[in-house]
Order: structure tokens, then sequence, then C-alpha cells
């Protein structure tokens, strides 16, 4: 009403000046805030590798190094023979093999079940399916161990590796929601052509989830490969012990060799940090289908 | 509706049954290693059953006696502390984050990457990694609190005062690495709603509290969930870290069940443990869904 006087254009200039000006303010704000944040979320992760590469004498210092001169690529080596690490890398590597293979197959069936065709009691099921991701993991630890020392499972990895051939309904969540999106044109064309139920899913359904079964797999290896309470429940062999289980073996000892700890955890986070990254469109595509886990 | 019998023909009862060979093995799996066990441990529950010698019946004993056993209540007393800071907190901070990379900020790839590195760092390395940050002497913490002048620091893990803020700390940290799934919530609000905010002159600020929370609001209450049943069952971290100490100050509700069970193999006992647990899940997350309804928005709902 003021700015009769001046043209429309004009006026319009100068508020779209006045808003590019207080969205640059916000935006240095937020570049302010989000640098904190980086600092908070980086310095655990800078401090595990600085202190990976310290002498004694360079972590009790009391100074705060990030860049220990000399470094000690050597303690590398050190951590890695001061306990078996090369069986444990087998043991976990078998292990959390298994439990990808198993989990990829038995929920990519169960999901492909869910879907193919209305049957009686569909429903009802799926809904338990979805009711058993709320139960807490501690509830079922306890019958579990009960039930697989009954059948003389532990001290073997059978109770870790068999029940992930038996579905999960986490995954098999997951990957129904991503088997509903797909052309079912498809499945009916090659029942058309006479092909049996197994062939479409092993020929018609995997090969056009592939984002959504990285996901599972990259899931179900992580899930493996960082397992503790597992291993420490129920293997009691050493030979058999995994690299979770390697780890903590330096905590038990009276002096904690640190800079061995961290040179040992990179390199037992190492495999898991390399899939994320290589897999890290399909988990991005994964985890927007579902909605899910992070 | 009218009663009519549902009689399948012959083919859709083939169809039915392949579906079922389908599912089965999940459905072995839920009845074998989900639901016969849990049956089991309801029963055992009311036992003193330690699985070698005693399997009597004793009625409500093992419920009746957890409530005056001091060690249970205080690992209810610690498990609810850890959950009230941590959860808000590590959401806080999840969305904050993500709100501000999801501006077309300069570095924008770069802090996306870098908020990723919480969720790729996993397992017992990160919990030991923590337990190195926070000692007292040499610790990077204090160290750094020293440089700046503060020399009164304190003990962190080794203090019963300061234990569970230091895991709730630490939390905050792990709860970043959801920022890539708030990331995706906030890809799918459309652009043109901020534009039609900010020419009715909306600050960011009110932008942010009547556009962005709303359409996020579905992301937020599923992090709610998920992020109250994990603080809840959160005990790994305790047992790795503190072992329950200092003074019992991070005995959480997991790691007692775990002692009772796997160090003095009360089982019945262990098991009324997991049962109860079983019921707060229940009852929390029953409560949140039917509190959802006044906060969460979908759209299409229209309001």
């Amino acid at each position: 009403m003021y700015n009769v006087a001046r043209s429309p254009s004009a006026l319009q200039t100068s508020a779209r000046r006045r808003r590019t000006a207080t969205t640059w303010f916000w935006k240095g704000i937020a570049v302010l805030v989000l640098s904190g944040i980086s600092i908070f979320v980086l310095f655990p992760a800078v401090w595990m590798l600085s202190t990976s590469l310290k002498t004694n004498a360079q972590l009790f210092s009391g100074e705060v190094t990030w860049i220990p001169r000399p470094a000690m690529w050597s303690n590398y080596v050190k951590a890695w023979v001061s306990v078996d690490f090369t069986r444990y890398t087998l043991n976990t590597t078998l292990y959390a093999g298994s439990v990808v293979i198993g989990t990829l197959v038995s929920n990519s069936l169960v999901a492909y079940g869910f879907i193919r065709h209305k049957f009686w009691g569909r429903e009802v099921l799926f809904a338990i399916l979805l009711g058993t991701m709320m139960i807490p993991g501690m509830v079922t630890m306890i019958p579990q161990y009960i039930l697989f020392s009954k059948l003389q499972w532990t001290g073997s990895y059978l109770p870790l590796v068999v029940p992930a051939f038996f579905g999960n309904a986490f995954y098999a969540f997951l990957l129904r929601q991503f088997f509903m999106g797909l052309p079912k044109d498809l499945f009916e064309a090659a029942r058309i052509d006479g092909a049996g139920e197994m062939w479409i899913w092993y020929k018609v359904v995997l090969p056009l989830s592939k984002p959504a079964l990285a996901t599972v797999a990259l899931f179900s290896f992580e899930g493996a490969w960082n397992d503790y309470v597992g291993p420490v429940i129920y293997l009691n062999d050493p030979n058999l012990y995994t690299l979770q289980i390697g780890l903590s073996m330096f905590r038990n000892t009276s002096d904690v060799t640190w800079q061995f700890v961290m040179a040992a955890s990179v390199f037992i986070m190492l495999p898991v940090v390399i899939l994320f990254a290589a897999f890290q469109r399909y988990f991005v595509e994964g985890a927007a289908v579902s909605g899910i886990k992070g | 509706m009218s009663k009519k019998r549902f009689r399948p023909s012959r083919g859709e009862v083939r169809e039915s049954l392949i579906s079922y060979l389908f599912i089965s093995p999940w459905l072995l799996g839920f009845l074998v290693f989900v639901a016969g066990p849990m049956l089991f441990t309801l029963y055992s529950s009311f036992t003193n059953y330690d699985i070698t010698s005693t399997f009597d019946w004793v009625g409500l004993r093992n419920y009746t006696r957890l409530f005056t056993d001091r060690l249970f209540l205080k690992s209810i007393y610690n498990t609810g502390y850890y959950t009230v800071f941590s959860v808000p907190l590590g959401i806080a901070v999840g969305v904050l984050a993500a709100v501000l990379v999801n501006l077309e900020i300069p570095g924008q790839k770069l802090f996306r990457t870098i908020f990723f590195l919480p969720r790729i760092l996993t397992g017992l390395s990160v919990l030991l990694l923590w337990v190195w940050v926070f000692n007292p002497e040499q610790g990077v913490i204090n160290s750094l609190l020293n440089v700046v002048g503060i020399h009164n620091t304190p003990l962190w893990l080794n203090d019963e005062h300061w234990s569970k803020p230091a895991l709730i700390i630490m939390s905050a940290w792990t709860a970043l690495g959801s920022v890539v799934i708030y990331l995706a919530g906030l890809q799918s609000v459309p652009r043109q709603l901020y534009e039609a905010a900010s020419i009715d002159g909306a600050t960011p600020v009110r932008q942010f509290l009547s556009v962005t929370i709303p359409l996020l609001s579905p992301t937020i209450f599923f992090k709610v969930i998920t992020g109250i049943n994990g603080a809840l069952q959160s005990w790994v971290n305790a047992m790795v870290m503190t072992k329950g100490g200092p003074s019992d100050s991070t005995l959480f509700y997991g790691l007692y069940m775990y002692r009772i069970a796997f160090t003095d193999m009360r089982m019945g006992y262990a098991a009324a443990m997991a049962w109860i647990m079983l019921f707060i899940t229940l009852i929390i997350t029953g409560i949140q869904f039917w509190g959802s309804k006044r906060w969460v928005y979908y759209e299409g709902e229209g309001r």
C-alpha cells in the first residue's frame, strides 16, 4: 500500500533480494550447526585411527595428538598376531556367509509365498509376522537357549546359523514390500508359458529384486559379523571363536593396550564399512521402500 | 454378512497349498523358535526351573519376589532413565541434522557422508572405542577439557553419577546414523509447500514447525517406536563397557536378566523377567499407536 509509487517489478525485486539475504543468513547458520555436529561425529573415529598408530609413550603423554609421529603401522601386525585373528576371521566369514545365504533363501521364499496368491489365513499370518517384529530379542533369547541346549547344539555354530534358514519377520516383510511392487503380469505370463512356481521365484522374482536382496544381505551380514552375545552364549571352544570375541579378549587382560584394541577394531570394522560403501545406493533404496531400519 | 460357506475349488486348494509351502520356512521357524519356546518360558516362569535339576511349580512366587528384588527395581530405574533421555535426544539431533542437510547448502554431500559414519561403524569395536574416548586419564574428552582449562573432569564410566549420561552421549552419536532415514522422508516433502510458505512470509523456523515436522511425522513416529524398544532392550553396551557398574548404575534390565539366566542359571526367575519385559513393550507400543492419532500426519488424510 505504501509503495504505490514504485513499479510492481521494483517491489518484487526488493522483496526477492531481502528473501535471498535471509536465506543466505539461515544457510550460514545451518552450515555452522552442521559443522559442529560433524565434529562430534568425526572425533571418535579420528581418535580411533590416531590411537591405533601410537606408541605406549605417546598414549600416556597426556597431550592430545591427532597425527602421531612416528606412525606405528606395526601395531596392526602386532594386534593381528596377538590373538588368533586369522582363525577368527575365517570362522566369522563362514558364519556370516551361511547366515546371509540362509536369510536370502528363506525370506525370499516366504515373501513370494505371501504375494503370489491369496490363500486362506494369509492376512492373519501376515499380521502375526508383523507382530513378531515387536517381540524383544531378549524375550526369545532364554527360551531359545533352553531349546538349543536340549538339542545339544550348544558349543557349535548350529544355534547361530540354523535359525537364519527359517525366516525372519523383518527381512520377510522388507522383501514382501518390494515384491508387491513387481509387475504381476510377468508372473502370469510365465505361468501361461507353463513355468513352475519355483522357476518363477528363481528366474523372475529374484533377478528383479536385486536392490532389496542386496539390502537384506547387507543387514544380515552386518548382524552376524557384529554379533557378540550369540557367540558368547553358544561357543565355548576357542577354535570356534569369532572376531568380536577375539576383540573382547583384549579387554580381559589387566592393562589394556589401547593401540592394539583400536588397530584390531579398524580391521574388524573394515569389511562392513566397505560393503556399506559399495551397496550404499541399494541400501538407501531399500530403506526408502521399507521406510525402515537405521 | 451372509453366512455362505466358503467352498474353494480344487485349483484354489492347490494354489493355497503351494503358498503354504513357500511360507513354511517362516511358519516352522515361528512355531519352533519363537512361539513354542515362549509358551515354554511362560510355563517355566511359574516354576523354579534351572535347566538341570529342579522344575517345580512355585505359582506366582517369581513375580512377587521380583518386586522386592532391589537389583530388579534398580535395573528398571536405570533402563527408564536411559530411555527417557536417549530417545528424545537421539531423535532431536537426527531430525535437526537431516533438516539442515536437506537445505541447499554448500558441502551437502560431505555432511551426508559424515553422518553415515555412525551407521556403518558398528559392533563391539564402537563400544570399546567409546570406553577409550571416555577414559578419565588418557581419553580424548578429558584431555581436551584439560586443554581448555577444565581440570575437574568427570570420571565418566567410572563414576556412578556420570555413567548413564556417558552412555546417553554415545547413544546420540549412534542416533546420527539415522540421518539417512530422515533424509529419505524429507525428500518426499514437495518443494512447492516451502515456496508457498515462504511467499506467505513464513520464517524458516515457522516452516520447520508447520511444514517439515508434520510431513516428517510418520518417519519420526517410526523412530520413536523402534527407538524406545531399542533403548528398553539395550544392555550389550553396559555388558561390554561397564559390566553394569559402578555401583550397579548401568545395570540395565537386559543385563540383569542375562546374569540371572546365564550366570545363576535361574531360568524360572529370568523367564518371569522376560515376560514382564514383553508386557512393558506391548503396553508402551500400544500407548504410542493410540497417541499417534493426535500427532502423526498421513498425507491424503485431510485435516
